[in-house]
């Protein structure tokens, strides 16, 4: 509820673009917003690098929130978390790569790369923009790891550095893998394709027969690659299906490999013929590209985090009357720790100090930050509200209450059993067929000739190979995932959309998912506010970070502060202050004793006195996110809706007038206790998806069908899930939905296209009239129509429900 | 006609070595990123510029 006077012109800081208030900073003719912004300037100035603010404008993030202990790298000069930090060291250089969520234009990536012009330490330096990771190589005698942290930190480029990065390293190498099978079919495809081209002409005569067998020959050289590398994975996956007593889409393509590649074999050999070389390589071609389509990634994106990723990487502890920052990972039971204002409590501790206040909201998704007093526990995860204070180690942070979620049967298990995907459920159908096509066709013609029932039975099993089948899958789930990636919904994988389309419950986290904390529904009753007292109210709101202060803060808009005689915070009770010889007082009713009468209380009050008077209260509800109320609304027609809230239920009668699509509420929900909710859901059969936001709903969305964590800034922490939508697309649920169930309509109208085809080339095949030609003909074109068909028709309906943008803004 | 083989047998050699270099530049990661070199070519190398120009800010 900003005011903003768009009459007052505001001047912008040169470096980050935001607007300067009173106490901008005039600096060589350039205005800066605070001290950061300016000493990044100045360090940017000394080296010449100005070119920095040309190639974009204002490309620096505001430095005003950044905190400054000298000290808190020191743990970077621990050997072991360098060593564990580190991608490559000899003795003269050492390379780290460091993901830093700011890189986010030409800017960031000339600076970054130039960094070599500011220390002589640097070597050289390498931004990788997708995945906003910059790879850095330094010499080893005249930088160290933490002076090249504090010098990226000083820059405004402070590199995220994770507890998680301290485990174990290991990069995934199978996409490059597929990437050099592609090649090679496509290589070995294309050639085989020239030696094959007079066959198509049926210019065999003009060319002498040596020439035709050596072409033979060549061409079966070129398919040893194919079939015996560039196939391999299809191999293993139809032998594991098999074990398991199924049929995939695989069974029938490796089938297909084989009779292609046995009947090319001996035609080439015993009969001097051309065979299907060119086919087999063709079809393996096409099946690679559809899998390299779906196997898209969003790089920047992590969907596997836990906890790790969450906790910081050092602490502060206490040891002999002195501090030192020391790795997480070092911290054992029994240890003093320093946690300050804001900071993450990393391990179950008791608090030691007289009392503190702990955000538990990412946790337990209670929005109201807890009292906890001296002897306390204070469970790890909580975000300290206040001023610093001592806690002792409980437990170890592998073994904390929030990390005990993760020891969860439903974080062992993968999630694809269960639902058996469509394309499954079609190749054993067709599978079945075929091999019942090609039995038939064999004992038809084995009554009048035998030669050609075999042949009849090869071509069959060679010409109902499963291509353009096994293409329409990849391809729509392929484009489907790229459209939601432009809508901002990030899907982990393309298996995730055929299981969004079968679902049928919805359940949704209250905190930070349905509500908004940021947009809070306050109230004001009681007398008017005068300007006086709105200014009054604004400087005792600014002294205080409790979180109902904020809101009102914020409600206030730009209020012109007073100067307050004196001010002080009573914690967990409220706030008082004295101005021009009136003293007011502004926090719960115990504390500004008053009683305020009303029927229903909802959501927070605070009152406002002077004197011992009132003179108003602050009704304060946490608000709906927007468009919450048309998505429930939709959705309700759909599916059946659950609320889970770690929430007390003060809100429920509010939220169920509000939100009347909502079936179930369930109000103080524990962690555990949204995983098992999820879990009983999933006993009774209803395929649920789960949209939560925090770590305690980690456990749920592991549990449900489909899990989707919503978030407001991507490259931000959220918890393991299936996907991740950014929060600005919160109202485009109910379209997703609606999308991947029209994804699987278009699945089954390419299926219906595929076996079109394969209807045709089976009744050339089973009267024994299959050609190399026919067979050259049928397949690319049989493929290439089911992929222009399934993208064509995907972006259709994306165009249609208002998903299609050519790129995500 | 039978300079054909030899023809044959040099573009074979010829495939297979771009191949190689494929498989090559795939292993160095020369794809891994196929965004930010775009963006870096567009870069100049001089930096020493002592010119102050005028901003020409965009609101």
């Amino acid at each position: 509820m900003s005011r903003e006077n768009p009459n007052i012109v505001e001047t912008q800081c040169y470096h980050c673009g935001e607007t300067c208030g009173d106490d901008k900073i005039r600096h060589d003719e350039k205005d800066f917003c605070c001290q950061g912004c300016k000493l990044v300037y100045e360090v940017l100035s000394e080296n010449d690098l100005c070119n920095y603010y040309e190639l974009e404008s204002f490309p620096g993030e505001s430095q005003k929130a950044k905190t400054t202990r000298a000290n808190r790298f020191d743990y970077l000069d621990d050997p072991e978390v360098g060593q564990k930090l580190l991608d490559f060291k000899n003795d003269a250089e050492t390379h780290f790569t460091f993901y830093i969520p700011l890189i986010h234009c030409a800017s960031c990536i000339w600076l970054l790369e130039n960094l070599n012009q500011i220390n002589q330490g640097v070597i050289s330096s390498r931004v990788d923009f997708v995945k906003k990771k910059v790879q850095i190589r330094i010499s080893n005698d005249r930088l160290s790891l933490k002076e090249l942290v504090l010098l990226l930190s000083n820059l405004g480029y402070e590199p995220r550095i994770n507890l998680s990065d301290l485990g174990k390293k290991d990069r995934p190498k199978a996409d490059k893998k597929t990437i050099n099978r592609l090649a090679v079919a496509g290589f070995c495809f294309g050639n085989m394709m020239l030696f094959s081209l007079p066959e198509y002409f049926s210019e065999r005569q003009l060319l002498d027969e040596s020439f035709q067998s050596v072409f033979n020959y060549l061409n079966v050289l070129l398919s040893l690659p194919i079939v015996f590398y560039a196939a391999g994975d299809y191999y293993i996956s139809a032998w594991n299906s098999l074990k398991r007593k199924k049929i995939n889409m695989d069974v029938p393509i490796v089938m297909g490999i084989i009779a292609l590649f046995l009947y090319s074999l001996w035609q080439i050999f015993i009969h001097q013929e051309a065979g299907y070389m060119d086919s087999l390589g063709g079809l393996l071609f096409f099946l690679l590209l559809g899998k390299i389509y779906q196997q898209k990634t969003f790089a920047s994106l992590e969907f596997d985090r836990d906890y790790k990723a969450y906790f910081p990487v050092s602490v502060t502890r206490f040891k002999k009357d002195s501090e030192e920052v020391i790795p997480l990972t070092k911290i054992n039971v029994g240890d003093i720790l320093l946690v300050r204002d804001e900071e993450l409590i990393p391990a179950d501790c008791i608090l030691m100090d007289e009392q503190s206040y702990v955000d538990y909201s990412f946790v337990t998704g209670e929005e109201v930050p807890v009292r906890v007093t001296k002897g306390e526990l204070i469970y790890a995860g909580g975000r300290l509200k206040g001023s610093q204070v001592m806690m002792t180690v409980q437990k170890a942070p592998s073994q904390g209450y929030l990390t005990d979620l993760w020891n969860n049967d439903s974080f062992e298990k993968s999630k694809e059993s269960g639902l058996v995907p469509l394309s499954n459920r079609v190749s054993a159908v067709f599978t079945w067929s075929v091999l019942s096509i090609a039995f038939a066709a064999l004992i038809f013609w084995s009554f009048t000739d035998f030669g050609t029932g075999v042949k009849a039975f090869v071509s069959v099993l060679i010409v109902a190979c499963p291509c353009a089948l096994a293409m329409s899958t990849p391809f729509t789930l392929g484009n489907t995932l790229r459209i939601f990636g432009r809508n901002k919904l990030y899907l982990k994988n393309a298996g995730v959309i055929e299981r969004m389309a079968v679902s049928d419950t919805m359940v949704f986290d209250k905190t930070g998912t349905l509500t908004d904390p940021a947009r809070a529904s306050i109230k004001y009753h009681g007398q008017e506010l005068t300007n006086e007292s709105k200014r009054i109210l604004k400087s005792i709101v600014e002294y205080s970070t409790h979180p109902l202060s904020n809101r009102i803060n914020q409600w206030l808009g730009q209020t012109e502060k007073v100067k307050l005689d004196f001010i002080e915070e009573k914690r967990g009770l409220g706030l008082e202050a004295s101005f021009l010889d009136q003293k007011f007082k502004l926090g719960s009713q115990e504390f500004t004793q008053v009683e305020i009468e009303k029927d229903s209380l909802n959501g927070n009050l605070v009152c406002f006195t002077a004197e011992g008077f009132l003179i108003g209260y602050f009704e304060i509800q946490s608000g709906l996110r927007n468009e919450a109320e048309t998505v429930v609304d939709e959705l309700s027609k759909e599916c059946e809706i659950h609320l889970l809230s770690g929430d007390h239920s003060h809100e429920r009668v509010k939220l169920k007038q509000q939100l009347p699509g909502i079936s179930e509420f369930h109000f103080n929900q524990s962690p555990k206790d949204k995983l098992h909710h999820l879990g009983q859901l999933k006993a009774d059969g209803s395929k649920s998806i789960m949209v939560g936001d925090g770590l305690n709903d980690a456990g749920a969305l592991q549990e449900s069908h489909v899990g989707i964590a919503l978030t407001d800034e991507v490259s931000h922490f959220s918890p393991a899930s299936d996907g991740i939508l950014d929060a600005r697309s919160f109202g485009s649920i109910p379209k997703f939905l609606a999308f991947s169930k029209s994804t699987k309509n278009v699945i089954k109208a390419s299926f219906a296209l595929s076996i079109a085809y394969n209807i045709t080339g089976i009744s050339f095949a089973v009267q024994g009239l299959l050609s190399p030609v026919l067979c050259a003909i049928l397949m690319p074109l049989s493929s290439i129509s089911v992929v222009l068909f399934t993208s064509l028709s995907t972006n259709a309906i994306a165009w249609k429900q208002g998903l299609f943008k050519l790129k995500s803004d | 006609m039978e300079v054909i083989f030899l023809l044959i047998a040099i573009s074979m050699v010829l495939a297979v070595s771009f191949l190689l270099l494929f498989f090559r530049a795939n292993k160095a990661g020369q794809f891994d990123d196929n965004h930010t070199p775009a963006i870096r070519i567009l870069f100049d190398n001089e930096h020493k510029q002592k010119v102050k120009k005028d901003q020409t800010k965009k609101t």
